[in-house]
């Protein structure tokens, strides 16, 4: 008898075949005013290069310019992995002389994508969702401010409760240690005490070893990251070339982490926290936006608001929220039911006369 | 300032050795010109000592006024130009100030002197600009500020009994501080500077320039200087004003070349190469303000003090000061004159 093993050890391997072959979808909204970097950032982080067609427009253009949403996709495949990654952009923030609710195109967006989500999740063929809700955002805050601004404060108050918010210090070669210190330590300040969430990397296991729990606190600690990006490759004194920025007075390089938190933000948005930033965006933040939906539907109010969107559902345009009152899902759903157990029966009964057929065939066989 | 004005007296006495009367000429005749090394020495070169004498003595009146996005180190460069605490600000970073929800106009004098010249420097500081959600119309209280010195200007010339020295709170310089985003000029620079060049000197920099490499720097700065051209926005030295070939072509140059000037400003002092330099030290490099390789501050300091100071001022006074009265004079059909003394 062989020893102990039942194999299931073997779960998390099959786990990863299984998603190898899916492949893995990721959305990432880079949000902040023009010219912090945040291209250049993420053609850094991704090694590619998005915006090469990219046109920016002149000031007198940006005047009455309104904020647009652009969505860029890349599929990048690394060790056999194939991450479907899908930028969301948004030029235009923070340009004209009047930003006031220039921020609400980015939360119709990001609750466009719930919506999505919600009626594809009632649907009735859900063997193909696209999941296209916002995973995360990184907020580009400028280096060159005292904190959070105005601005700042409106936008992230405005999404906190519906993205993950990674807030970093965009071109942060502009400060000095000192004051790199200084200024993330401001922003903390001013995102604690106006009570704006962002996402929170979960404490690491207990038994990770020492090195590792450091590494992470150390991590932990340096948000918001202070960045640098670069798409140009320089030789720094070092033996290799590696990516940076030449000045004058030297070279700032990307990878080195005495003078960016750049590795910091790669190491824990690629490398060990895509995951969990899907699973936050499903389990709390979808849910929350479900729950407010739902609860507004279940209201005495939400009686019209069905039979009116019953007969809207035809014109499928603009819906405000899920298609099916609670009502119909419910219909269909015990519809569905019937449907299988009259199917299970009907399996049952055939079964049965299979037995019965093959139990008469071994009699007449046996005699 | 006197060139133009006839003289009267050699008129009447040319009208009693002619019969006829002449009329006075439109143009006024040319002065002969008389070379007096030929002479002998007579001694007019010497105006120039007596004026610096004069000047010395009674010092002479600067305001600038700085204007930008909070955070872009405006009281720095101020500081770094003076070379001393002429700003409203500490110098530390660390600074606990709220950005106040309007523009407010905050003005401080400092009197500083420098080889016997005494210079009453006022620093005239607009926090709030910029900074708010809503940006419109926020140079009003600017343009407002500065219509008030022209106005108290006007007021006091315009009085019967004037004061010897009128005391002079007009704007001579405004510092425009670009934020150095590498794309182009952001909508609120461009309708700040559209409105306000018309009224005051606008000398726009490129603030905290040391985020942009040597190429970034230079497209950046053609684009701003296209984008001004553009728009019709002539920033300080303007062209209608150059006096002459020698002005122009000096001028040329700091306008198609060296403007914006990308500058960085510093407050603390390092150790390079032997040398104590002001300047800001990074991991990767100490980057020196006064080193023309790193950026431009040696020449916005050279251009405002050492060699255009004196013009700033009089383009303010011949120039924007005089429109400012022309305007008045003809919306009120003259001023007439305040009795009485302050």
């Amino acid at each position: 008898m062989d020893k102990e093993y039942v194999g299931f050890a073997a779960l998390p391997n099959q786990l990863h075949r299984k998603s190898v072959k899916k492949g893995f979808d990721f959305t990432l909204m880079v949000a902040g005013e023009s010219g912090l970097g945040k291209s250049t950032l993420i053609n850094s982080l991704f090694l590619t290069n998005l915006y090469e067609d990219r046109q920016l427009p002149e000031a007198s253009a940006r005047l009455t310019q309104t904020l647009t949403i652009e969505r860029r996709g890349v599929e990048i495949e690394e060790g056999g992995i194939k991450v479907k990654l899908t930028l969301v952009d948004t030029p235009g923030f923070g340009d004209s002389l009047d930003c006031s609710d220039c921020w609400l195109p980015v939360v119709h967006f990001i609750e466009e994508q719930f919506e999505q989500y919600l009626r594809d999740e009632s649907g009735l063929n859900r063997k193909n969702i696209q999941d296209s809700r916002v995973h995360c955002c990184l907020y580009f805050i400028s280096p060159f401010g005292r904190g959070l601004r105005p601005l700042d404060v409106a936008f992230l108050r405005a999404v906190h409760q519906k993205v993950n918010i990674i807030p970093v210090i965009g071109k942060a070669d502009a400060l000095m240690p000192n004051e790199t210190q200084a200024l993330k330590q401001k922003i903390r300040d001013q995102l604690k005490e106006e009570e704006i969430n962002i996402y929170q990397f979960p404490d690491c296991d207990s038994d990770e070893d020492e090195d590792f729990k450091r590494q992470d606190a150390e991590m932990k600690e340096s948000i918001p990251f202070a960045v640098v990006g670069s798409c140009e490759v320089v030789r720094a004194g070092g033996i290799r070339p590696v990516r940076g920025r030449r000045y004058s007075w030297g070279t700032v390089e990307v990878e080195n982490p005495h003078h960016c938190d750049f590795l910091n933000l790669r190491r824990m948005l690629v490398q060990t926290h895509l995951q969990d930033l899907k699973e936050v965006t499903h389990d709390l933040l979808y849910e929350g936006y479900r729950a407010r939906c739902l609860q507004s539907l279940a209201r005495p109010g939400a009686r019209d608001r069905a039979s009116r969107s019953k007969l809207s559902r035809q014109s499928a345009t603009e819906i405000p929220l899920p298609m099916l009152p609670l009502a119909e899902t419910e219909k269909l759903i015990r519809e569905k039911d019937e449907e299988l157990r009259r199917m299970q029966e009907m399996l049952e009964k055939m079964q049965a006369q299979m037995q019965q057929s093959q139990a008469q065939g071994e009699q007449s066989d046996a005699l | 300032m006197s060139k133009g004005l006839p003289e009267t007296r050699t008129d009447a006495a040319m009208s009693e050795l002619v019969p006829e009367p002449r009329p006075k000429p439109a143009v006024p005749m040319k002065p002969v010109s008389i070379n007096s090394n030929l002479l002998g020495y007579i001694g007019i070169d010497t105006i120039i000592e007596q004026m610096r004498k004069k000047t010395m003595k009674t010092g002479f009146d600067f305001n600038i006024m700085v204007v930008g996005q909070s955070g872009l180190g405006k009281s720095t460069l101020v500081n770094t130009l003076f070379k001393s605490q002429v700003s409203r600000k500490a110098s530390s970073w660390n600074r606990e100030e709220k950005i106040p929800k309007t523009v407010e106009i905050k003005a401080i004098g400092h009197v500083i002197e420098e080889g016997g010249v005494k210079m009453k420097l006022t620093v005239i500081d607009t926090p709030g600009f910029g900074d708010q959600i809503n940006n419109e119309n926020c140079w009003e209280p600017i343009e407002k500020y500065i219509n008030e010195q022209y106005e108290k200007f006007l007021k006091e010339e315009v009085n019967i009994a004037r004061k010897k020295r009128i005391p002079d709170t007009r704007v001579h310089c405004c510092l425009y501080f670009i934020s150095p985003t590498g794309h182009s000029l952001r909508p609120l620079d461009l309708e700040f500077m559209k409105h306000l060049s018309k009224v005051v000197n606008i000398i726009p920099v490129i603030a905290k320039a040391d985020t942009m490499t040597l190429e970034e720097k230079s497209e950046f700065k053609q684009r701003v200087r296209k984008e001004l051209e553009v728009n019709g926005i002539e920033f300080y030295p303007q062209k209608e004003f150059d006096e002459d070939l020698e002005d122009k072509t000096e001028n040329d140059k700091i306008r198609q070349e060296s403007m914006p000037f990308a500058v960085v400003g510093s407050d603390k002092e390092y150790q390079v190469n032997g040398k104590r330099v002001l300047g800001r030290k990074t991991p990767w490099g100490i980057i020196e303000v006064e080193n023309l390789n790193h950026c431009e501050f040696a020449l916005l300091r050279d251009f405002v003090i050492r060699t255009h100071l004196q013009d700033l001022k009089e383009v303010t006074h011949n120039i924007h000061y005089e429109t400012y009265r022309a305007k008045r004079l003809n919306d009120n059909g003259g001023l007439p004159p305040v009795l009485g003394k302050h």
